[in-house]
C-alpha cells in the first residue's frame, strides 16, 4: 500500500500556540481516515495543512508522492467540503457544483456533463437552477459534496461536514459518506469531535489530543484497545481505574483497583517490570446478573464480585448502572433492555458481577 | 387575576395608552410637516409666476423653461454628472480594494491605516478644500475636472470602504478558502467569490460616494476652475446675487431626481437579496 497523504515531522506554531506537535503520519489510498478529537486538539490545523491553507512551521507535506509543502491551496490535488458548507450565494446549484471546473478550464460539454454526474452521485438532480438560500441544510451538505467530488481530487477532505445537521439526518449522510465513498474509491480524510461518527464511518481513526496523534488504528482497535488513557476516555465510556500491583504469580497477575476492588490478569497483559497501571473496562463489559451464591459460577471463573445498584438510568435499548461493589469500587454498567417483563434490575439491588481478564485493557499509567 | 371592583373606572389605564397613541402621532405629523412643508412650498412656488416667493400670482412652467434654456446651468449640470460618475467609480475601486486589504492581510501600519482612512469622513470640508488647494498649487498643477475629482474622491471612499468592510466581517472566511480550494487563484478569488458577496456593501457605497460628490459645495469651491463648476457652484453663485424662482425650478427637479433615485436603489437592494 502506498501512502497517498504523507505527514514528515509536521509542526504547526501559531504564535507561542503549537497547534499540531511533530506529527508523522501516512494516509493509505482509497482509505477513510478520520481524524478524532476534541475541540481545539489540532485536528483541523492537521487538515489545512493538507489542503494547504496553512504552511507547516516545520516539516514536510507529501501527496501522491509529490511534496507540496509550499504549494498553494488552488494547486493541490485535494478539494474540501467545509464545515459552513461555505456555498458561493450568488450562484446557482449548477454554477457552484460547476466552479472548480470552470477554474481548471475544462471545456463546457464535458463541465455540464461532470456536473449533472456530480449532481447525480449526491441525488440532487432537478435543483441545479436553486440558489443556495432555497435549500435546506442537507441539500447544501450535498451541494458542498459534490463541489468537491466533481474536482475528482485525489484526496477529499472534510472538516465535521455533518456537525450542522440533526441527528437523524447525520445519520443518514453517514451511511451515504460511506457508499460514496467505497464507490468513488477516493481517499478521505474526515475531522470530527463525535467519536461514534469516527466509529461508523472510519478505515482508521487517528486519536488526536495536544497537537499529536495519539492513537492510530481500525476502529475495532480504538476501541477495545485503547492504547492511551486519553484513547480510551474520549472514545466510548470507559471505566478508568488505577490499578496497583499486589502478586505476580507464574501466569497471572492479582492487583488492587481505586477503591478497593482486587482483580486478576493475565501476565502478559501486565506491563513488564511495573508497580501501577490504568485498566480501562467497557461499561457494556461488565456482566451483570442477579445475585448467586459463587458454587453458581463456572469452575475457575475469575473476577467475580458482589455489588449494589446505586443508580439505573433507563436508556432505552439500555439500562445504565453505577454499581458499588462490596469493597468499595464504583462501576458503570450498561446492560440490554431485553424486555418490559424480564431481568430488570433496580437502584438498591445487590447483584454479582463479572470481568472477563480479556476485555480489560491496560493502558500504562502516564 | 380576580377582577375586583374598585371605585376606579376601568377605562383609565385605555385612556392613558390612547392619550399617548394620539400625543405620538401628532409629534410625527409635526416632524413630517416640518421636515416636508418647505419642500413643498418650494416646489409650489416653482409654478408661480411672480419672481416673489412670497406672493402667489398664476400658474406656469416658465422658470422650468428658464432653467432648461439656461446654458451655463446645464453645463454645470453635466459636469456635476460627470464629476460624480467618475469619483464613485474610482471610489468603489479604491474602497472596495481598501477594505479587502485591511480585513484579509496582517501587516505592520493596519490599524494607523485604518484610523487615517476614517480621518476624511470627519474633518472639516472647509480644511480640507483649503489643504488639497494648497497641495495643488504648490504641486503647480492647475484646476480642473481632475482636482475636483480628487477632491470628491478623497472624502468620498472612505464611505465605501467602511461599507464595505462592515458586510466583510459577515463574510464566511470559509468563502475565500473554498474558491482557493476549488483551484481559483488570489485574485479569481476575489473577483468572482468575495466581490459578488459584497455586492449589497458595493451598490450602498456607490450611492453614498455618488450622493456626496453630487451635492459637495465647499471642496469643490477650492478645487474648481470656471470650466469645471459643478450644480451646486453654479446655484450657490446664483443664489448669492439674489432668489429667483428658478431656483425653485431647479429643486423640483432635483427632488423628484433624487427620490427617483432612492426608489431604484431600494429596487438594488431588493435585487441582490
Amino acid at each position: 500500500m502506498s501512502a497517498m497523504v504523507e505527514l514528515r515531522g509536521v509542526t504547526k506554531r501559531f504564535g507561542g500556540f503549537t497547534a499540531v506537535n511533530d506529527v508523522s503520519q501516512q494516509i493509505v489510498g482509497g482509505e477513510f481516515l478520520t481524524l478524532l478529537g476534541p475541540s481545539g486538539c489540532g485536528k483541523t490545523t492537521l487538515l489545512r495543512l493538507i489542503a494547504g491553507f496553512e504552511t507547516p512551521t516545520a516539516g514536510s507535506v507529501w501527496i501522491d508522492g509529490e511534496d507540496v509543502t509550499h504549494l498553494p491551496p488552488y494547486r493541490r490535488p485535494v478539494n474540501q467540503v467545509f464545515q459552513s458548507y461555505a456555498l458561493f450565494p450568488h450562484l446557482t446549484v449548477a454554477e457552484n457544483v460547476g466552479f472548480g471546473l470552470r477554474m481548471k478550464q475544462v471545456g463546457k460539454a464535458e463541465a455540464a456533463a461532470r456536473v449533472g454526474e456530480a449532481l447525480a452521485l449526491v441525488s440532487l438532480t432537478g435543483l441545479e437552477t436553486r440558489r443556495p438560500h432555497q435549500l435546506s441544510g442537507g441539500q447544501r451538505q450535498r451541494v458542498a459534496l459534490a463541489r468537491a467530488l466533481v474536482c475528482r481530487p485525489k484526496v477529499l477532505l472534510l472538516d465535521e461536514p455533518l456537525s450542522a445537521l440533526d441527528a437523524k439526518l447525520r445519520r443518514a449522510m453517514q451511511l451515504e459518506l460511506k457508499r460514496l465513498q467505497r464507490q468513488l474509491g477516493i481517499t478521505f480524510v474526515f475531522v470530527t469531535h463525535d467519536q461514534e461518527e469516527a466509529l461508523t464511518m472510519s478505515d482508521r481513526i487517528a486519536i488526536v489530543n495536544d497537537g499529536r496523534i495519539e492513537q492510530l488504528g481500525t476502529a475495532h482497535e480504538i476501541y477495545h484497545r485503547p492504547a492511551t488513557r486519553f484513547a480510551a476516555d474520549f472514545v466510548g465510556e470507559a471505566n478508568l481505574l488505577e490499578a496497583r500491583l499486589l502478586l505476580q504469580d507464574a501466569d497471572c497477575v492479582h492487583v488492587a483497583v481505586t477503591g478497593g476492588l482486587e482483580l486478576t490478569l493475565p501476565l502478559a497483559a501486565w506491563p513488564a517490570g511495573a508497580s501501577v497501571a490504568l485498566i480501562a473496562m467497557r461499561p457494556e463489559k461488565v456482566h451483570v446478573s442477579k445475585l448467586k451464591s459463587p458454587a453458581d459460577f463456572p469452575a475457575g471463573a475469575a473476577n467475580i464480585f458482589e455489588a449494589r445498584i446505586e443508580e439505573e438510568i433507563f436508556q432505552g435499548a439500555t439500562d445504565f448502572l453505577v454499581l458499588l461493589t462490596a469493597a468499595g469500587t464504583r462501576l458503570s454498567a450498561v446492560v440490554a433492555n431485553e424486555s418490559a417483563l424480564g431481568d430488570i434490575f433496580h437502584a438498591g439491588d445487590r447483584v454479582s458481577c463479572g470481568l472477563h481478564a480479556d476485555d480489560l485493557v491496560i493502558v500504562p499509567a502516564e | 387575576m380576580p377582577a375586583t371592583p374598585t371605585a376606579s373606572p376601568r377605562w383609565r389605564f385605555p385612556s392613558g395608552i390612547r392619550l399617548l397613541d394620539l400625543s405620538l402621532t401628532g409629534w410625527t405629523a409635526l416632524v413630517m410637516v416640518f421636515l416636508y412643508l418647505p419642500i413643498v412650498v418650494l416646489v409650489a412656488y416653482s409654478f408661480n409666476s411672480s419672481r416673489l416667493n412670497i406672493v402667489w400670482e398664476s400658474f406656469t412652467f416658465a422658470w422650468y423653461q428658464h432653467v432648461w434654456e439656461n446654458g451655463p446651468l446645464l453645463r454645470a449640470a453635466q459636469n456635476s454628472l460627470v464629476i460624480a460618475c467618475v469619483s464613485t467609480v474610482i471610489s468603489v475601486l479604491l474602497g472596495t480594494s481598501g477594505a479587502w486589504l485591511l480585513h484579509r492581510y496582517r501587516f505592520r501600519g493596519a490599524r494607523s491605516l485604518q484610523t487615517l482612512v476614517a480621518v476624511p469622513m470627519v474633518m472639516p470640508e472647509i480644511l480640507m478644500g483649503i489643504s488639497l488647494l494648497i497641495l495643488f498649487a504648490t504641486a503647480g498643477r492647475g484646476l480642473g475636472f481632475a482636482t475636483v475629482i480628487i477632491g470628491h474622491v478623497t472624502f468620498s471612499f472612505p464611505f465605501v470602504l467602511v461599507a464595505v468592510q462592515a458586510r466583510l466581517k459577515g463574510l464566511d472566511p470559509a468563502m475565500e478558502e473554498a474558491a482557493l480550494d476549488l483551484g481559483a487563484t488570489p485574485l479569481q478569488a476575489f473577483t468572482l467569490v468575495i466581490v459578488p458577496c459584497l455586492r449589497p456593501a458595493i451598490v450602498a457605497g456607490a450611492l453614498m460616494a455618488f450622493t456626496l460628490s453630487w451635492d459637495e459645495l465647499i471642496v469643490t469651491f477650492f478645487t474648481t476652475s470656471a470650466a469645471s463648476a459643478t450644480l451646486p457652484i453654479r446655484v450657490f453663485g446664483m443664489a448669492k446675487v439674489g432668489l429667483n424662482p428658478m431656483l425653485n425650478a431647479l429643486s423640483a427637479i432635483f427632488i423628484v431626481a433624487t427620490a427617483g433615485f432612492v426608489v431604484f436603489s431600494n429596487y438594488l437592494k431588493k435585487l441582490s437579496r
